[in-house]
């Protein structure tokens, strides 16, 4: 029992649930069916983005261009249900996971393959991608008229009494655990993260899994860019400006180290979790949203401290090693005296 | 009984530095063989090509009589080769099973999934097999360097390994932990496993080898029975080389200590470390890789906080706490790492020279570069460093060139003793010439000169006097005169005896 105390995902999940007792306490809207209704449904995108972005993380990397990928891919198939209204949903939404997909392989050919930094090629990438999206739309908005009702309905449509939305986020939440915990793929992305040089020695082919994260990690991004445009009714050139920050912040309060290798499915949705209570109680307190980035950051900072202490101590302990066994010799006589 | 794994005619080198020619052994299934060598003779590199880590340039390698070639790690571990290697690489933050089990877990029957319990039932089996006490959940960051061995024993068992190299394994494990490695190892053998086994020490050699294969300088030099020779017989198949390089001797007179060391101690890394260098003098610090002398150098430089002790220069005592405090007390440090630790590799050869001593540029560099090339190009060409431009980039610089860069960077700052790391690693010949007779006119012109070596014939012919450090602690420290490679080398490996 104590020893569940002790892992951060127990302590994690506890304080997620006292924060949002204690949001309650005051604004028992909060904890009503209806508030936790739409706690989940808000902070359904920012769990499918988390777990992708944890994979990306987990091989040390970090891609930074999800945010304006979502944005480009939610516009182009906002655009495309505009100009097309015949197209049906169903070949929309693969649409747009096809392309967020492809600009994801982009990033991963750069940094799998021609070994390059992923956080210049995904920062680069990102401001890509966020041109794109005005080149391609001049800078109109597609608002809510110009979309069709089957487009904008279905992320809010209920089955089983909850929106698809948080059905998405659960499926995410399913397959990114049986992906990290039960597939070679995803153990190896542990060992890259983990000492890349050791995952070379053992066989892991390093790029190639590299490549694959960075292009689940734009499929994810697609898929979120349908969502997010249908759901807000809306799409422009600025949708989830700085989006990729609460992703990352997501990661790191969840304990995936930026480091690489380390991290879990549980820890990162309550990273979500965490960040999606904070966004939705500041209204409900009457705090004013300046507040919002404030708080996230601190909570970040926090966060990198603690799992900065868990660090290894630096230096080959060439005394201690050999501790036992000079102590051993000594007593033995052994030992020659060591001249001046 | 024919042997498991032949190599033949293997040969590697990398860039003008030729690490081993014409390079043989076989190991037999069951026998323990010791490869032998000094530090720089090539045996790492040799592992290195037999686990598919490098390709060699020339020769072959069998398994069974096959002939086999392997461009991957992967590729050796399927034909049967495994190596534990000397730093233990392995996934911290994973549990031991999944150590052992990476890049082959074992899957489950019905849907396709890791078999978890199975994985750390087998893993277990393994440890049962070779009678070590460990647990399969552990996590690797919790285990000893020890209990990191046995895993990397247990992993090359999971993969049917008929042949077992383990690149001193008891370089850094306790007395009762090194029992522990010997009984496994005979347990390999009981298995009819050929265990290949790196070793510094000749208790260890005699202990459990059944043959030894000799290496100096990338060369096979003998082989044979191990009880059909002798300790003394060794070492001199180790260190016997002919001349082929000559050290300039120069006069230089030998004046007051400058630096001295009273009991230096590190919590961790070193030990009661006391010595002096004298102006005009060379005093070489050999030792094992690994026992403390880089360490003693970094606590000198600022670079790591000491326990106890005293540094006095010219007779004063100083608190080093920092590399600024060195630096202005007159310690300058050329380190090992030249990539990382040593040149700003991105930057100007004048850019690296000055960079230690740009305060005395004042707060703006403007107008001043002329002055800063001045003082870059005198520096070099007491080095003999032939650059086209003192605005190139020292990336594009040969090794030696690099060092040259280096080392003109930290006479720049005129320091009274400067403390070289391993001054000629990994360049050529000619260069090595130039940093030896560079050394020997630093000294004459009055500094103190303390050298960090591996390199057994370059300490004996450079240094006044030797410093052999063993495991944290100075075992010995010599005279040149009564300095022999074989009592420096029995010294360095902890022999009582020589």
């Amino acid at each position: 029992m104590l020893s569940m105390l002790r892992r951060r995902e127990v302590q994690l999940g506890l304080i997620v649930v006292a924060l949002a007792c204690a949001v309650g306490f005051r604004a028992p809207v909060f904890l009503s069916a209806r508030g936790l209704d739409s706690l989940f449904t808000d902070t359904a995108i920012l769990v499918m983005m988390v777990l992708a972005q944890m994979l990306v993380i987990l091989t040390r990397g970090v891609d930074l261009s999800v945010a304006a990928n979502l944005a480009l891919c939610g516009m182009l198939v906002a655009r495309i249900g505009q100009f097309h209204p015949g197209v049906p949903l169903a070949l929309l939404v693969p649409c747009a996971m096809f392309f967020g997909l492809v600009l994801g392989s982009i990033n991963g050919l750069l940094i799998g393959f021609l070994r390059l930094p992923p956080i210049v090629v995904t920062l680069g990438a990102m401001s890509v991608f966020r041109g794109s999206i005005f080149v391609m739309s001049g800078g109109a908005w597609v608002s809510s008229h110009q979309m069709s009702p089957a487009f904008i309905d279905f992320p809010l449509q209920r089955l089983l009494g909850l929106p698809h939305l948080v059905w998405l986020a659960v499926g995410a939440t399913l397959l990114a655990a049986y992906l990290t915990v039960y597939t070679r793929f995803g153990r190896e992305l542990y060992a890259i993260g983990n000492h890349p040089v050791s995952a070379r020695y053992v066989g892991i082919p390093i790029a190639r899994r590299l490549f694959a994260v960075y292009a689940i990690s734009g499929l994810v991004a697609g898929l979120c860019g349908y969502l997010w445009v249908a759901r807000y009714a809306v799409a422009f050139t600025e949708i989830a400006n700085g989006f990729e920050l609460s992703v990352i912040a997501a990661c790191v309060i969840g304990g995936v180290s930026i480091a690489g290798g380390v991290g879990t499915v549980a820890g990162a949705v309550l990273g979500a979790l965490f960040l999606g209570v904070i966004n939705n109680a500041l209204p409900l307190l009457q705090i004013s949203p300046f507040w919002e980035s404030a708080i996230t950051g601190a909570i970040i900072l926090v966060a990198v401290v603690l799992n900065a202490r868990e660090g290894p101590q630096p230096g080959r302990r060439i005394l201690d090693a050999h501790a036992a066994s000079e102590s051993r010799a000594a007593a033995a006589g052994a030992e020659a005296t060591v001249e001046p | 009984m024919a042997p498991i794994l032949t190599a033949q005619g293997v040969s590697k080198r990398f860039g003008g530095v030729r690490a081993l020619h014409e390079m043989h052994l076989t190991a037999h299934a069951g026998e323990v063989l010791a490869l032998i060598g000094e530090n720089g003779a090539g045996k790492s590199t040799m592992v290195k090509i037999l686990t598919g880590i490098f390709a060699p340039d020339a020769g072959e390698i069998a398994i069974d009589g096959r002939p086999l070639r392997f461009d991957t790690p992967l590729a050796a571990a399927r034909a049967g080769i495994t190596a534990v290697h000397q730093e233990t690489v392995m996934f911290d933050q994973l549990s031991v099973a999944e150590n052992i089990f990476m890049g082959h877990h074992p899957m489950a029957r019905g849907w396709p999934r890791i078999d978890w319990p199975g994985m750390e039932n087998r893993a277990a089996a393994l440890f049962e097999q070779l009678e070590i006490d460990l647990s399969p959940a552990a996590r690797v960051k919790d285990l000893s360097i020890a209990q990191r061995h046995f895993v990397e024993i247990a992993r090359a068992l999971s993969q049917q390994s008929k042949v077992v190299i383990m690149d001193e394994p008891s370089a850094a494990l306790s007395r009762r932990e090194i029992d522990e490695l010997y009984r496994i190892v005979g347990r390999l053998k009981a298995r009819g496993t050929a265990v290949i086994f790196i070793s510094h020490k000749f208790d260890e050699i005699f202990a459990i080898a059944d043959r030894y294969t000799v290496m100096r300088d990338g060369n096979f030099v003998g082989e044979g029975r191990v009880e059909d020779t002798t300790p003394q017989a060794l070492i001199s198949m180790m260190v016997g080389r002919e001349v082929d390089q000559i050290y300039p001797k120069r006069a230089a007179a030998i004046g007051q200590a400058v630096l001295e060391v009273r009991d230096l101690s590190h919590p961790t890394e070193f030990d009661g470390i006391s010595f002096q260098v004298r102006r005009g003098e060379i005093l070489g610090f050999y030792g094992l890789i690994g026992a403390g002398r880089s360490e003693v150098m970094q606590a000198l430089f600022g670079l790591s906080a000491v326990s106890r002790g005293e540094i006095r220069i010219d007779g004063s005592a100083l608190t080093i706490r920092s590399p600024q405090d060195a630096i202005r007390s007159g310690i300058a440090y050329v380190p090992e790492d030249r990539q990382h630790e040593g040149a700003h590799l991105g930057m100007t050869i004048r850019e690296n020279v000055t960079l230690p001593q740009l305060r005395r540029f004042g707060l703006f560099l403007l107008g001043k570069r002329r002055r800063e090339l001045q003082i870059a190009r005198s520096y070099c060409e007491r080095l003999r460093l032939k650059a086209a431009d003192f605005d190139q980039a020292v990336e594009e610089l040969s090794g030696g060139n690099q060092q040259k860069v280096v080392l003109a960077k930290w006479l720049a700052t005129k320091p009274k003793v400067i403390i070289v790391d391993e001054p000629t690693k990994g360049i050529d010949v000619g260069s090595k010439a130039a940093v030896h007779e560079f050394l020997g006119e630093l000294v004459a012109q009055g500094l103190a000169v303390i050298m960090v070596s591996s390199e057994l014939p370059e300490v004996l012919g450079l240094a006044d006097r030797i410093v052999v450090m063993h495991r944290g602690r100075i075992r010995r420290e010599f005279a040149a005169a009564e300095a022999s490679s074989e009592s420096v080398a029995a010294a360095a490996m902890g022999a009582a005896a020589c």
